[in-house]
C-alpha cells in the first residue's frame, strides 16, 4: 500500500462536474437505485395490488343464474302433480322426499322452498323469508304452479340480459385498487426513504454539502412519476386484458387524475415525514392517515354506503375523490367537466400538504 | 489555498446549551490554514457540538464563527464548496455502491475530484462495485473520508474518523490523514484517542464540560507536564505504600494513589527505578505489577481533570 504518490491523484484529478453528473439526475437514479434493490417494495406496489385484483375478481366473478331447489313431500295426495307443474320452469328442480327429509334438507339450505300440497286444491310453502335467495325461490315455484292451473299474463314481458363489461364487480375494483396502490406508493416511497435517511444522519449529511434542497425534493417527484406510470399500467392492463374492464375516454385524461392523485398521497407523505425520526413512528403516522381512507374511501364497495352524517368527511378524504374520479373516467367515461369537483378537493390536498410540509420539515 | 499563516477558522465566544446542559461554554479558537488541529476531550465535552456549529449545521446560542474569511449565511452556498466534512455518526445508503455514493457526492459540487482519484485516494479500488452496506466498519470510515473529499475542499472537518475501528483500520486513516495534511489542507478533527492527537495534529485543544482547558502543540502539552515518565506499580496483597515517602524519592515529581494503584510522575527514570525498588525491597513489599511509559496527553488530561479520557 504505497501512499506516496497519492498527493499526486489529488491535483491532477480536479476537473469540473458533467452534464450527467448533474446531481438531480444523480439524486433520481439514488431514488431508481433504491426501489429496485428493495424487492419487498417491488412487490408491493406491482406485484400486490395484481394479486389481489385476480383474488377479489375470481372470487366475485359473475355467475350464471344457478337452478333452484324444492322439495316436495312424496306422501301427500296431489304431489305428483305439483311436482310437475314446478318442474315445469327449467330454472327449478324438484327432491321428491318424504316430509321430514324435505324438513331437513329445508333447514341445512340444501333446498329453498318446501311446496306441499294442503289437500284441498291449496298449496303451503315454507320456506325463510328473510333469505332473500329462498324468497325468490318462493315466488319462482308459486308462479310456475299457478301457470300449470292455467292463470293468463296480461301483460306481455320480454326480457334483454346484460352481462355488460362496466357493471361487475371487478370493473368496480380495478379503479378503487389504482387509487388504493397510488395512495400506498406515494406515501410510502417518499416517507420512508425521508425518514430512513434523517433517522441514519444521511439527510444531515447531504445538506452539509453544497446539495441543493429543491433538487433533493423534486428527485421524489421525478421517480414517482416513473413509477407512477408503471403502477397505472400494470394495474389498469392487468384490469383489461384479463377481465376486460374498460377503459372509457381517453388514456390522457385517466394520466392526468392518476398523477394529480400520486401527487397529492407524495406531498402527504412528505408531510407525514416532514419531522418524524424513527421509522416506527412514521409506519404509525402512516396508518393513522390512511386507514380512514381504506376505510371509507369506497375502494371495495360504494362509499355512499356510509351514513348521510359522515358523508362530507368521506367525500373530503383525498382517496374518495381520486377513486370516484377514477371510476367515473374509466367506467363511465364522464367529462373532464363532471370531475372537477374531485379533481379539485385532490388539488386542495395536494397543495395544501406541500406548504406545510415545506414549512415544517426538518432537515436533521 | 496555502496563504501562509493566513487563519483557516476562527471562533469566538461559542455557547451552546441543549435545555440545561451546557454543551459549549465560551469557545474560542482559531486554526490556522495548512494546520491539522484537534479536538481532544471524553465523551461529552462538546467535541461534536463545536465542530457542527463551525460546519453551519447547529445554530449557536452565542458566538462567531468565521471559516476561510465568510460566515454562514450570506456565504453558505460558497462555504459548502469548499468544506468537506465527515459526521460522527452518519449511515451511508446501504443499498448503493461505493462507486455510486461517491457519484452522487461529486455530483454537489461545481468542481473537485474526479471519482476515480477519490477511490484511489481512499484505497477502495476492489470494493468499487460493493454495496455501502457490505463494508467493513473501516472502509466505510474510508468511504465517508471520500465523500468528504469530492469536493476538493480546503478545510476538512473529521469527527472521529477512526473511533471504532481496529489498530489496522485506524493506522490506514491515519495514513490517509497524513497524505492530506502534505497535500497542504487544513484539517480540523476531534478524537478522544491521545496517540490519534500526538501523531497527527500540529496543535491540540483539549476540552472538558464544553471548554478548552488547554491548548498548544502535543509536544508543548506533554512539556507542561514536567515529567517524562510515568511509573505505575501495585503490591497486591502487600499492604499499603507510604505515598509520602514515595514522593520523596529520588527524580519522583509527584504521586497518585488510586484503587491499590500508585502512578509516579517521573523527571527522572533512571534514579527513581532504582529508588523505588529499594524503598519496597527496605519495606518488605513485594511488585505484582510495574509499568512504565514515556508521558503523553493522557496523563496531561488526567492532571488536568483528575479524570481519565475514556472509562475502561
Ligand atoms: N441534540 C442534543 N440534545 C440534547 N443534548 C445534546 C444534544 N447534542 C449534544 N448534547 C449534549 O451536549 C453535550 C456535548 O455533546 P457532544 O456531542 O458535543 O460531545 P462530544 O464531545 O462530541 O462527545 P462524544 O465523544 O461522545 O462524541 C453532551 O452532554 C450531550 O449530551
Ligand atoms: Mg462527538
Amino acid at each position: 500500500m504505497s501512499l506516496s504518490r497519492l498527493p499526486d491523484a489529488i491535483s491532477a484529478t480536479n476537473e469540473p462536474r458533467s452534464r450527467a453528473g448533474s446531481s438531480l439526475v444523480q439524486l433520481t437514479l439514488v431514488r431508481y437505485r433504491e426501489f429496485l434493490r428493495e424487492p419487498e417494495a417491488v412487490f408491493w406496489t406491482f406485484v400486490f395490488p395484481i394479486l389481489l385484483a385476480a383474488g377479489l375478481g375470481v372470487a366475485f366473478r359473475s355467475q350464471p343464474a344457478a337452478i333452484m331447489r324444492v322439495g316436495v313431500p312424496r306422501e301427500t295426495a296431489g304431489a305428483e302433480e305439483l311436482a310437475r307443474a314446478v318442474r315445469s320452469d327449467p330454472r327449478l328442480t324438484v327432491d321428491l322426499v318424504d316430509g321430514n327429509a324435505a324438513l331437513r334438507r329445508l333447514r341445512s339450505g340444501r333446498i329453498l322452498v318446501i311446496a306441499e300440497p294442503d289437500g284441498r286444491g291449496g298449496v303451503v310453502y315454507h320456506y325463510d323469508d328473510t333469505n332473500p335467495e329462498a324468497r325468490t325461490a318462493r315466488l319462482m315455484v308459486d308462479d310456475a304452479v299457478q301457470r300449470a292451473a292455467g292463470r293468463p299474463n296480461p301483460v306481455p314481458v320480454r326480457t334483454v340480459p346484460v352481462n355488460e363489461p362496466g357493471s361487475r364487480y371487478i370493473d368496480f375494483l380495478i379503479p378503487g385498487l389504482l387509487g388504493m396502490n397510488l395512495m400506498g406508493s406515494g406515501m410510502w416511497g417518499v416517507g420512508f426513504p425521508i425518514v430512513d435517511a434523517r433517522r441514519k444522519k444521511l439527510l444531515k449529511r447531504l445538506v452539509a454539502a453544497p446539495m441543493s434542497r429543491a433538487e433533493y425534493l423534486l428527485s421524489f417527484l421525478l421517480s414517482r412519476l416513473t413509477f407512477l406510470l408503471l403502477e397505472v399500467m400494470a394495474v389498469v392492463g392487468f384490469g383489461y386484458w384479463v377481465f376486460g374492464v374498460p377503459v372509457r375516454g381517453s388514456l390522457g385524461m385517466l394520466a392526468l387524475i392518476s398523477l394529480l392523485s400520486s401527487l397529492a398521497f407524495a406531498a402527504m407523505g412528505l408531510l407525514v415525514a416532514s419531522r418524524v425520526q424513527t421509522i416506527e413512528a412514521v409506519s404509525g403516522l402512516m396508518n393513522f392517515v390512511m386507514l380512514p381512507m381504506w376505510i371509507f374511501s369506497g375502494v371495495f364497495f360504494s362509499a355512499e354506503r356510509f351514513p348521510e352524517v359522515i358523508q362530507p368527511f368521506v367525500q373530503a378524504l383525498p382517496l374518495t375523490a381520486a377513486v370516484d374520479a377514477l371510476r367515473a373516467r374509466m367506467l363511465e367515461g364522464s367529462p373532464p367537466a363532471e370531475l372537477a369537483g374531485e379533481l379539485g378537493i385532490v388539488a386542495v390536498w395536494l397543495a395544501a400538504s406541500f406548504v406545510l410540509a415545506l414549512k415544517i420539515f426538518r432537515w436533521r | 489555498m496555502t496563504q501562509g499563516a493566513a487563519i483557516a477558522l476562527r471562533v469566538r465566544g461559542l455557547r451552546k446549551t441543549y435545555r440545561d446542559v451546557v454543551a459549549v461554554d465560551h469557545l474560542d479558537l482559531e486554526v490556522q490554514a495548512g494546520e491539522c488541529f484537534g479536538l481532544l476531550g471524553p465523551n461529552g465535552a462538546g467535541k461534536t457540538t463545536t465542530i457542527e456549529v463551525c460546519e453551519g449545521l447547529v445554530e449557536p446560542d452565542a458566538g462567531e464563527v468565521e471559516l476561510l474569511g465568510r460566515r454562514w449565511g450570506a456565504h453558505s452556498r460558497e462555504l459548502r464548496e469548499r468544506l468537506g466534512i465527515q459526521l460522527q455518526e452518519t449511515q451511508l445508503a446501504d443499498k448503493l455502491t461505493v462507486e455510486e455514493t461517491l457519484a452522487l457526492f461529486r455530483s454537489f459540487y461545481r468542481s473537485g475530484l474526479g471519482v476515480e482519484g477519490v477511490i484511489a485516494l481512499v484505497q477502495l479500488g476492489e470494493k468499487r462495485s460493493a454495496r455501502v452496506g457490505q463494508l467493513s466498519g473501516g472502509q466505510k470510515q474510508r468511504l465517508a473520508m471520500g465523500c468528504a473529499l469530492v469536493g476538493d475542499p480546503e478545510l476538512l472537518f473529521l469527527d472521529e474518523p477512526t473511533t471504532g475501528l481496529d489498530p489496522q483500520a485506524r493506522r490506514q486513516l491515519w495514513d490517509l490523514i497524513e497524505n492530506l495534511k502534505a497535500g497542504g489542507r487544513t484539517i480540523v478533527l476531534t478524537t478522544h484517542y491521545m496517540d490519534e492527537a500526538e501523531r497527527l495534529c500540529d496543535r491540540v485543544a483539549i476540552m472538558d464540560h464544553g471548554r478548552i482547558i488547554a491548548l498548544d502543540t502535543p509536544r508543548a502539552l506533554i512539556a507542561s507536564l514536567g515529567v517524562e515518565h510515568m511509573v505505575e506499580f501495585a503490591t497486591g496483597e502487600g499492604g499499603p505504600v507510604d505515598v509520602q515517602a514515595l514522593s520523596q524519592l529520588e527524580g519522583v515529581r509527584s504521586v497518585r494513589a488510586e484503587n491499590g494503584f500508585y502512578q509516579l510522575q517521573v523527571e527522572r527514570l533512571h534514579q527513581a527505578m532504582p529508588a523505588l525498588l529499594g524503598e519496597l525491597e527496605r519495606r518488605g513489599l513485594p511488585l505484582t505489577e510495574l509499568r512504565t511509559h514515556s508521558a503523553t496527553l493522557e496523563d496531561v488530561f488526567v492532571s488536568l481533570t483528575g479524570r481519565h479520557l475514556r472509562d475502561e
